[in-house]
Parts: structure tokens; C-alpha cells; sequence
């Protein structure tokens, strides 16, 4: 196992000599994607003309059904099949894992007569074409025996219980240090249900050639894919080849399979055609995951000076029932401000609801919401401006553990950003600055997400026409993937980009994690990189050892690369020559990633610092963003036009999270009352004005070899906080109930007599 | 019902059923999948098209209402292997990152350059009577009928932009 120092000498990645590592250059599949020429998995050709699944969700929230009658549907013109519980074929029962080293367990669909959740499937029409299909769902006759069910978070908060496995972090004497401090503040915060709404709907084109079922589906996690699908069929996973090469977003929704990847497998069997499935956008509210509602209770302890002596974050969330998820608001909070006397945890209350699940930036997105408000909170109560109480209170060595920090400029990141933003002209007296109807207001938060790395591996195959193609069982949801591995691979053999090919999303290829939790860069990317360095030496040892090449019998750890050529003082072959003499397939190596064994022994982040100002109308009490501006350092930036697309979108969120963003649970029924795009409001073009954000200069020698990390949640992180600030700077309504809508910041202004 | 659309220049004639949307008949009958299905109710853009020139929903509208009507789709904008400028300024601004949405939003763009370039006002438009001036305020408010969950909306701006500039 290596170590990171092992990672620290120069590397072609770090020494970046053709320049390739940085620069902005276009999305590598963008062509496909602006010609409308990727096929996403909807869309895949089949080998035959396919047929068209539609899935009849359950219209209750808990409770048995008594009654299902397919038969009319099965007639219904251009039915192939119809199938509720009563007849789905043998799937494997849940949780059941016929290879022990699977990632996933069996997850039936149609399994039995209980209905766990609104929206859960219990019926399915195979048609010819989607309108008979979907008209054939309509026809499906269902009776349900309700049963009582817990639906309302707010209201069940006294059936909170500890999350599973899990205890409160405590450092020092948090009771003790807080009643002993001279400042205090001690508020609630909430925030609602949020789902992911990625354009596009889960969906799933599957066909079986043979005993072997190809699918191609829309998914984060190429394994876990694989293996639920190859568990719940009850088949050994190399029966299952998965494909998922355009993901039209995920955001953490389709870190796993659901009900179209079964459907369209089993269908396809039992048809013996290929088959189509996708959710409609309704049903994707419901069927898939969600970021559960979150209570945090915020309590800050600190001297006349502002130094800290106590806080506590602790959060309640909320989960299905039989499917455990801790939506982990206070973790970040640990890492984040000294103070010796620390408490965090979380309590779970369970409902019968949709599952709640990994949503961007699970953790931070909605508990930076609440202690960045309080810290506000506590920087009025002491007179002081907000960056001033957060550089006052920045730690040393992180205040959890002790240990050192890799690298950490959270406070350049604040200075650079307040500057750059023009936070001397803020006025701090709230409700002070008036433009016209509208009161104006800045704030800002800071921004922390942990960086992660990740077991992974990689293909590398260089052929005799001089090209490299990179292939890794990863997936590019939008975050760059496919270009940033380019750009890797380029840079360490010396390649121009245009002799790089990158395939991904395809579970034949060497096995990579997949997208998820701001690993995916650093670890796909390390793979890359080491598989580069495998095919260095491997190249370097050809050359050496072979007569016919000009290198012959030198030394291989000294050749270089650069220019698409192996270079040795004035001596070099190109690698083409030398990949097509090694044969017809050229050569191929394999190579990959693992964490250093010392990876923990330090403390390792992604830091930001968010502005806003925003403008409240103070007659209709709508917030409106009117600039926005972040400073974030994320280790060595692959591509920085990509980087800050990815950036950018996380602040984004924040905008939603912090103003229009929020569903509930109807308590009739445990439907979610919005269940379309019409109803949950995610940022649309006219929301988001002048947003801009840059990238500090950084490398982390301990993240891995290129000191590259992850920038995919660290938008989000904090952006909201800055807006629910800027907010209270601009007319002094402090809400602690997200998103900050017009009938709250009305009612509140009222309350103020405004 | 026999159908006939001219889809980027050729004409298709197909036996659909009155039910089949426009986007269903684009993607599932003349397998043109460049034009996405986000939502299928009007609230996402991702289906944008132009028929006769003009921007429509192609999910809200069915394929039997557009007999003899001329449709442009995504697949239809470039020269071959030379993109369409606003590709090409989508491309160039990395105003994506799934993709997903991408193609509404570019045939969007095309329609909202043809509406200004018509004196068509908006919503933000301050002077109903005068000529449009493509302000930032008024690409997004145009816009913002094709929603990009992944937030692409500042580098979209910047391709409008830029393909204003090219057209221009
Ligand atoms: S698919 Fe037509 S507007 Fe969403
Ligand atoms: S690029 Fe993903 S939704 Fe716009």
C-alpha cells in the first residue's frame, strides 16, 4: 500500500509540461450532445424493433392490496403483457445476494401485496407502442386496504430515535461550555423535502442475447447496477452487461437502480424483443429518492471577542420506514470552526414515505443552511462583521480530531472573495440600503465539503495508428468525466488531445465507483493517471528491449514522453511505430488507485466562501438574487472552464435550496404534493443574475498523486446561507424556515411593522 | 392516420396514432432522438422544436396537428460536419453538462434570435412599440422556459450571446 509521500515527487500531471492539465478546453462528447446525437438510455438502438413498458404506481401510502385485476389491460389493443404481483416472474427474494461480493442485493419489483410507499409500482403493461401501453396502465383495477401511517415529519419529531450505528460526536463538555460562555445563540432551522429533478427520467432499454440480458440504463454506480439487477434475476453478474454512457443528470438520484432496470430486463425475457421503460416525471417524484426534510438546532457559545468556547449542530431527519438513510446535516459542522467544547448527531424519524437518499452535497446542502445563519446571528449580537467572527474562530489543526490539515484556505478564500465582491460597501444596519420598492441587502457564508478517494481502476490500450484509448466502468453524469480523463491521459503519455479516445460506462471495462459524494474526479482520475504510468513503463520497456526501435537497449526509466513520440537525449520513436511492431491490438495495460494507507492522518476539505445580495420587494416580499460571487479552493483544477461549470451549477442549487425549492407529504395519501415541474421549483433562467465564481491556485499533495479534488457539491455548499444573510442584511427578517418564500418574508415584514 | 411532416427538410409520412405527441412521432416514429423528453407537460423546455419557424413544446402538441407542417429539430441545424453558430457557441461556452436539456435549448435559441429579430417583445420588454434589444434581462426571460437542472444558466447566457454576435 503506498503512502502519500510516495505520491508527492513530480509527476507528468503535476510538471504539466504540454499544458494539457488546466486548460479549458470543450466538453469531449459535447459535439454528441449539441448535434443531439448521444444517445441516452431511452434512446439506444435495439437490434429489433422494441416494445414499451409503462409501470401503474400504488395510490396509497401504506397498507395491503386486496384486489388487482390486469385482465382488461392484457386485452387492451397492442398489450404483449400485463403484470401485477400476482403474476411478475420469480425474482429473487429482497436483500438476497447470491455472490456475497456483490455491491447490491436482490431488489424485487412487484414483490408482494404490501405497499410501503405512495408510488411504488404494482402493475406493469408491455405494449407495442407507448401510447397503448400507458393507456393500458389506466385500465389496471386496484383495491387497497389502507392502513394507518406516520407521514408528517414535524409532527412525528417525538418518534426521533437515534440513527442506526451511529453516536454523538462529542468533544470536550458541550453543556458546560456553553452555559459558561457569555454570548449564546440557540435557534431551529428548517429545512423542507427536496428532490433532485434531473431532466432526464429514469429510464431503461434492455434486450437479452442469449442467457446474457444487455441493458442500457440511466444510472450513476456502473457496478451497483449491475449487480442489483444480476441479484434480483437471480443470475451470476457476468450475465449482465450494463451500459450507462449519457446520463442526462443525477446529482445522487441514480447512485442506485430502481424498477425500470428490473421491468425492462424481465420483460424483455418474457417478450423476447427489446424493451423500453422510462418513468414519467410525475412517478420519478415518488419512485425514485429524495433529500429528506431536516430540523437543526443551532447553539453557539462564545466570549465579548467572538471566540467560540461551545457549539452543538444537532439534526433530525427524516427516512423511509424499512429503508434507513441519514441525511448527515451536522458532520461538516466538526471540521469547520474551533471551539473545545463540540456537539454533533443526528436522530432519524421513520415514515411511510418514498425513500429519502443521497441528494448533492448530502449533509452540507442543507446543514450549512443553519449554523452559517447563526454565525450571522452571533456576528450581530457581538458587533462584528460576519468574515471577521469566521477568521477569528478558524482552527489550526481540525477541531474534531487534532489532526493537521492538508491544505486549507478558507480564510484566502473569504479575503479574496470580499474583495473581489465589494463587501466593504455592505452596510451592516439591516433594512438601510433602499432601491426604489426594493430592499437590498449582502451576505455571506463559508463552504466545506470533504474530499474523498476512492478504491478504482483502468484500461488503457495504445494502438498502432498512434491513438490511446482510456476505458473505465465510470460515468460521466455531466460533471466532465469523459474529458478530464482525456486530458489525464494526454498529459502523461505526451499525447495531443486528438489522440485521445475515452470510453466509459460500461460494466466489461475496469471497475471505477462511479459518480457520487465529489469522488468522482479524483478517483477515476487517479486510476487514469496510474494506468498512464503503467503503460509508461510498459512502452519504455518495449522500446529498450527491442532491436528495431532507436531506443534500443537504454536505459527505460529514462525515457521521457512528450509530442506523441518516446524521447531519449536526441533519440525517439513514435509510439505509434512502437505500439504497432508490439501487434495488431497494440498494447494494453491495466493499472489503478487505491487510498494511501496514511490517507486519514489528515484532515481534508474543499473550501469556498459565497456572497449575494440579493433585493426583497417590500411589496410582494419576493427575493430576488441580484449578484452572486464564490471563492473556492479545490486542489489542482483539471479544466478550469469545466470546473467552474460545475461550480456555478452547485451555487445554483444553493439559489433553489434558499428560495423556491421545497415539496411536502400530502397527509392524505403520502403523495408528494408536487409531483411535476410546474409545482417544485428548480432555478429557471430568469432566477439566477450575474453568478460568477473563481478557483484558487492549489494542489493537495495528500489527496492523491495529482493533487487534484472533487468541485461537483462544494458549490452548494454554504450558497444558500449567503442568500438567507443577505436577506436579513437587506431588510431584517431572519426566516429559519427554507426556501425564503414570498408569503413568509410578507408575513415577516409585517410582523415588523414594514 | 396518415401523416405527413416535413422534419429538417424531408418529408416523413407516417400512419400515427391521434394520440402520439409530436415529440413521441419525432423520437419513436422517425427515431430523431435528438429532441428530449424531460416532462412531457410543457414545464421543462427540454422538448423545444421549431414548427414553421416558431419554437413550440413538441410534447404538447400532437403529431396529427401537424400535417403538412415544416419541423426543424436539433438534428437539422448543422452544415454537415460545421455546426449551427448556436451549437457551436453552446460547444464553445460549455453552456451544458448532462446534455439533457442541450437540445431544446439550442433550438430555443434559434427561435428566440428569429422572435428579436422580428421586433417580437417579452414579458421584460420596456418599449412594446420600439425595436427588441437582446438585453441579458430579455435572453432570460426567454429562456427561461427550458429549465437546465444542472444550472448551466450563466455559460447559456454566454452562448446566446455569442451566437447573437455571430448572426449578427
Ligand atoms: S418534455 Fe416537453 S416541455 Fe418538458
Ligand atoms: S445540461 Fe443537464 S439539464 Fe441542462
Amino acid at each position: 500500500m503506498s503512502t502519500v509521500r510516495d505520491w508527492a515527487a513530480p509527476n507528468p500531471v503535476t510538471e504539466n509540461r504540454s499544458g494539457l492539465i488546466g486548460k479549458s478546453v470543450d466538453r469531449y462528447e459535447g459535439r454528441l450532445k449539441v448535434t443531439g446525437t448521444a444517445p441516452y438510455a431511452f434512446e439506444v438502438e435495439t437490434p429489433s424493433q422494441p416494445l414499451y413498458g409503462h409501470i401503474v404506481s400504488a395510490t396509497i401510502a401504506r397498507g395491503r392490496i386486496t384486489s388487482i385485476d390486469v385482465s382488461q389491460a392484457a386485452a387492451a389493443p397492442g398489450v404483449v403483457l400485463a403484470w401485477s404481483h400476482l403474476n411478475v416472474p420469480t425474482q429473487a427474494q429482497r436483500g438476497a445476494k447470491l455472490n456475497p461480493r456483490s455491491q447490491r442485493g436482490s431488489n424485487p419489483t412487484l414483490a408482494s401485496d404490501r405497499v410501503e410507499h405512495y408510488g411504488q409500482s404494482v402493475a406493469f403493461i408491455l405494449a407495442d407502442t407507448p401510447e397503448n401501453a400507458r393507456a393500458a396502465g389506466g385500465l389496471v383495477r386496484v383495491a387497497y386496504a389502507a392502513e394507518d401511517a406516520d407521514l408528517d415529519f414535524l409532527s412525528s419529531l417525538d418518534l426521533a430515535g437515534p440513527a442506526p450505528g451511529e453516536e454523538d460526536a462529542r468533544v470536550g463538555d458541550f453543556e458546560a461550555g456553553y452555559s459558561a460562555s457569555e454570548v449564546t445563540v440557540d435557534d431551529t432551522w428548517f429545512s423542507p423535502l427536496q428532490n433532485h429533478a434531473q431532466m432526464e427520467p429514469c429510464a431503461t432499454t434492455a434486450w437479452w442475447e442469449g442467457d446474457k440480458v444487455v441493458v442500457h440504463t440511466s444510472i450513476q454506480m456502473v457496478k451497483g447496477g449491475q449487480h442489483a439487477l444480476a441479484e434480483t434475476l437471480g443470475i451470476p453478474s457476468d450475465r449482465v452487461r450494463l451500459f450507462t454512457r449519457y446520463i442526462g443528470g443525477g446529482f445522487g438520484g441514480k447512485g442506485q437502480s430502481y424498477d425500470d432496470l428490473t421491468l425492462a430486463a424481465l420483460a424483455a425475457r418474457e417478450s423476447g424483443q427489446p424493451v423500453r421503460v422510462a418513468y414519467t416525471r410525475q412517478q420519478m417524484f415518488q419512485a425514485t429518492i429524495h433529500r429528506p426534510a431536516v430540523q437543526m438546532r443551532v447553539r453557539l457559545g462564545a466570549d465579548r471577542t467572538g471566540r467560540l468556547n461551545a457549539m452543538a449542530l444537532e439534526a433530525v431527519t427524516h427516512c423511509a420506514r424499512n429503508a434507513p438513510f441519514v441525511e448527515h446535516a451536522a458532520n461538516f459542522a466538526r471540521n469547520l470552526y474551533a471551539a473545545p467544547h463540540r456537539l454533533t448527531g443526528h436522530r432519524l424519524v421513520r415514515l411511510d414515505i418514498p425513500h429519502a437518499g443521497a441528494m448533492r452535497a448530502p449533509g452540507e446542502a442543507p446543514g450549512m443552511l443553519s449554523l452559517e445563519c447563526a454565525m450571522d446571528e452571533l456576528a450581530e449580537t457581538l458587533g462584528l462583521d460576519p468574515i471577521e467572527l469566521r477568521i477569528r474562530n478558524e482552527p489550526e489543526v481540525d477541531p474534531d480530531n487534532a489532526k493537521p490539515f492538508s491544505v486549507r484556505q478558507l480564510v484566502r478564500c473569504m479575503r479574496e472573495g470580499a474583495q473581489q465582491f465589494g463587501w466593504d460597501r455592505r452596510n451592516p444596519t439591516p433594512g438601510a440600503v433602499r432601491d426604489g420598492r426594493w430592499y437590498v441587502g449582502m451576505g455571506m457564508a463559508t463552504a466545506i465539503r470533504g474530499n474523498f478517494l476512492l478504491p478504482a481502476k483502468a484500461g488503457l490500450r495504445l494502438t498502432g495508428d498512434g491513438l490511446a484509448t482510456l476505458t473505465q466502468g465510470m460515468t460521466d453524469i455531466g460533471t466532465g468525466t469523459y474529458t478530464i480523463l482525456a486530458q489525464i491521459t494526454g498529459e502523461t503519455l505526451g499525447l495531443p488531445l486528438d489522440q485521445v479516445r475515452v470510453e466509459l460506462g460500461d460494466s466489461d471495462m475496469p471497475p471505477a465507483p462511479g459518480s457520487g459524494g465529489q469522488f468522482g474526479a479524483a478517483t477515476a482520475g487517479s486510476a487514469a493517471f496510474e494506468t498512464g504510468m503503467v503503460m509508461r513503463r510498459r512502452l519504455a520497456e518495449l522500446a529498450a528491449g527491442d532491436p528495431r526501435s532507436p531506443l534500443y537497449g537504454e536505459d527505460p526509466t529514462l525515457m521521457d514522453f512528450a509530442n506523441g513520440n518516446i524521447v531519449l537525449g536526441n533519440r525517439s520513436e513514435s509510439l505509434a511505430a512502437l505500439a504497432a511492431r508490439a501487434g495488431p491490438d497494440g498494447v494494453y495495460v491495466e493499472g489503478g488507485i487505491s487510498p494511501a494507507a496514511d490517507a486519514r492522518d489528515w484532515s481534508q476539505h474543499t473550501y469556498g466562501a459565497q456572497f449575494a445580495e440579493v433585493g426583497v420587494d417590500s411589496v410582494t416580499g419576493e427575493v430576488r438574487l441580484r449578484r452572486m460571487f464564490g471563492v473556492f479552493a479545490a486542489g489542482r483544477i483539471l479544466n478550469a472552464k469545466l470546473a467552474k461549470s460545475q461550480i456555478t451549477g452547485g451555487m445554483i442549487w444553493g439559489v433553489g435550496a434558499a428560495l423556491t425549492e421545497s415539496n411536502a407529504v400530502d397527509p392524505r395519501y403520502g403523495s408528494f404534493l408536487h409531483q411535476d415541474l410546474g409545482g417544485y421549483l428548480a432555478p429557471v433562467h430568469a432566477d439566477i443574475v450575474n453568478l460568477d465564481a473563481v478557483l484558487l491556485d492549489e494542489a493537495d499533495d495528500k489527496a492523491n498523486p495529482m493533487g487534484i479534488k472533487g468541485v461537483g457539491e462544494l458549490g452548494i455548499c454554504g450558497a444558500g446561507a449567503a442568500i438567507a444573510n443577505a436577506v436579513y442584511n437587506a431588510c431584517g427578517v431572519r426566516l429559519r424556515d427554507y426556501p425564503l418564500t414570498p408569503d413568509k418574508v410578507m408575513a415577516a415584514l409585517e410582523a415588523k411593522g414594514l | 392516420m396518415l401523416t405527413t411532416i416535413r422534419v429538417n427538410g424531408v418529408d416523413r409520412a407516417v400512419e400515427v396514432d391521434p394520440r402520439t405527441s409530436l415529440l413521441d412521432f419525432l423520437r419513436e416514429r422517425v427515431g430523431l432522438k435528438g429532441t428530449k423528453k424531460g416532462c412531457d407537460h410543457g414545464q421543462c423546455g427540454a422538448c423545444t422544436v421549431l414548427v414553421n419557424g416558431v419554437r413550440i413544446n413538441a410534447c404538447l402538441s400532437l403529431a396529427v396537428m401537424h400535417d403538412g407542417d415544416e419541423v426543424l429539430t436539433v438534428e437539422g441545424l448543422a452544415d454537415g460536419e460545421a455546426l449551427h453558430p448556436v451549437q457551436q457557441a453552446f460547444l464553445s461556452e460549455d453552456a451544458f453538462q448532462c446534455g439533457y436539456c442541450t437540445p431544446g435549448q439550442i433550438c430555443s435559441t434559434v427561435g428566440l434570435l428569429a422572435e428579436v429579430a422580428a421586433g417580437q417583445p417579452s414579458e421584460v420588454t420596456a418599449d412594446l412599440a420600439g425595436p427588441v434589444t437582446l438585453s441579458d434581462a430579455e435572453i432570460r426571460e426567454r429562456m427561461s422556459g427550458n429549465i437546465c437542472r444542472c444550472s448551466a444558466y450563466p455559460q447559456i447566457l454566454a452562448a446566446v450571446r455569442r451566437a447573437a454576435g455571430a448572426a449578427a
